[in-house]
């Protein structure tokens, strides 16, 4: 049907670079969630004065396009002499990025949930912890899974700027067909529907989650 | 046995409650009566330790609720408390609801758990609900649950904070009939309440609270029949 330069190698090519994606966006979601997780908890433990340092680093991650973070994080490792490859320093910088907006969308979903409730929780002889873990934990969760899908797609998408740290990642092994074979419409189709891919089983997860969720 | 030895409890510069003492025996039904803000609420959450208290003490069979080291999750095992929104625990079903508690913090099984929490709801007439979520019930239905999920854990005291308040008018005789089989099973029950008909039935002894004092208290056949306090007359006049 086309008329094409573009090879099965070519094809193997970008796929390693979806597959790149896939790791960066897979290892800096989870650090990210995990961190996101235990700030947020932190910040509506801690009283308000406690929290405004840790809201603030987390405001400068927030405020801060991610590009600049990525050079500014591989710079700051090259003067600190920490050695980190590429992958690690991306990974490094967008688990931030991805912990600065998980945190907020924690803080709300714990929020979300009524102190009268957890009163109720506390009442019944349940610890602190047991009322975070039976109670506030699910109930935040549903709260929250929409932004927090939306964040992972976003930091999906966003990864692509990993790029400027020389990794070769779908967007970019993109370029460089592109450059190559002069074919971009058909190469960013590719390269679109190879997102497109990857986000939607993610997406759909969420509305599958949501769905089961909603009969209570 | 419930002490209440001059307890004082101010949020910031407002005094809630001015001193004051109350002692409860085992299988009394007291009831609490009294005006929006008198300090009722604040009394029954200090009882099972959700407040602090700012003088006098608390004791619980002799515990004493606010001392540093008194285990409070052990203590509210034994006092159970209801509010007067039910606080049901929306991503539970009715029967996990009940068997929460007793599985997470007395410890026990899965099975076990369950034949007391069908037990329980059963008695509070839920037994046909056991797998429905709570949001599908109606308010009196939701607050039985609260009451089967308090007892669940065999408290030997309870207190009710105004449980039928929130509920539309006709739910409310459900689960003051719930209430009153408790009473007439012998559990020692301290209830706020503002339905003076149930008051008048169940208690043993009525206390009115007036601005964080409990300016009278008495057998409701006194209480009601005989007014001594002057703001406990205008209370009746008003109520009727
Ligand atoms: N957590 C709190 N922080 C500040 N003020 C409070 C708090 N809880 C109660 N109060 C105040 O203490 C006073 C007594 O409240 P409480 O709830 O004990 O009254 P009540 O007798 O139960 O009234 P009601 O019949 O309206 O339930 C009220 O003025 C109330 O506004
Ligand atoms: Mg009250």
């Amino acid at each position: 049907m086309f008329n094409t330069a573009l090879t099965l190698s070519d094809l193997g090519f970008l796929l390693q670079g979806a597959l790149m994606t896939l790791a960066v966006t897979a290892v800096s979601v989870t650090a990210g969630t995990i961190l996101g997780v235990i700030f947020g908890v932190v910040r509506n433990q801690v009283g308000p004065y406690w929290a405004v340092p840790l809201t603030f680093v987390l405001d400068v991650f927030r405020s801060v396009p991610l590009l600049i973070q990525l050079v500014l994080g591989n710079a700051f490792q090259s003067i600190a002499k920490l050695g980190w490859p590429p992958f690690t320093t991306s990974c490094v910088v967008l688990s931030l990025y991805t912990a600065a907006y998980c945190t907020e969308i924690v803080r709300g979903g714990i929020s979300s949930v009524p102190p009268t409730t957890r009163r109720a929780a506390r009442s019944l002889g349940m610890t602190w912890w047991q009322d975070m873990r039976y109670i506030v934990a699910p109930l935040a969760t549903r709260v929250s899974l929409p932004s927090w899908i939306g964040l992972t797609l976003g930091v999906m998408k966003d990864s692509a700027l990993v790029l400027w740290l020389g990794l070769i990642e779908l967007l970019r092994a993109s370029q460089v067909l592109v450059t190559r074979l002069q074919e971009p419409l058909l190469i960013l189709m590719i390269c679109g529907a190879i997102y497109f891919l990857i986000s939607f089983p993610i997406a759909r997860l969420g509305g599958y989650l949501e769905k089961r969720w909603s009969n209570d | 046995m419930i002490e209440i030895q001059n307890v004082r409890k101010s949020f910031g510069s407002l005094e809630v409650l001015k001193g004051i003492d109350l002692t409860v025996n085992k299988g009394e039904v007291v009831t609490v009566i009294g005006g929006s803000g008198s300090g009722k609420s604040t009394l029954l959450t200090c009882i099972n330790g959700l407040e602090p208290i700012d003088a006098g003490r608390i004791l619980v069979d002799g515990t004493e609720v606010h001392a540093k080291s008194t285990d409070l999750n052990k203590l509210r095992a034994k006092v159970g408390i209801v509010f007067q929104q039910w606080n049901a625990f929306p991503h539970l079903t009715v029967l996990e609801n009940v068997m929460l508690a007793p599985r997470k913090v007395l410890g026990l099984s899965k099975e076990k758990a369950e034949e007391i929490a069908v037990k329980q709801l059963t008695h509070v007439g839920l037994g046909e609900k056991l797998s429905v979520y709570p949001t599908r019930m109606s308010g009196g239905q939701q607050q039985r649950m609260a009451i089967a999920r308090a007892l669940a854990m065999s408290p030997e005291y309870m207190l009710f904070d105004e449980v039928t308040s929130a509920l539309d008018p006709q739910l409310v005789g459900e689960v003051l009939d719930t209430l009153r089989m408790l009473a007439s099973e012998g559990m020692t029950m301290i209830c706020v309440t503002h339905e003076m008909k149930f008051a008048r039935e169940v208690s043993d002894r009525v206390a009115f609270f007036h601005k964080g004092v409990m300016a009278e208290i008495a057998a409701p056949e006194a209480l009601f029949g005989a007014p001594k306090d002057p703001e406990l007359k205008k209370f009746l006049a008003a109520t009727h």
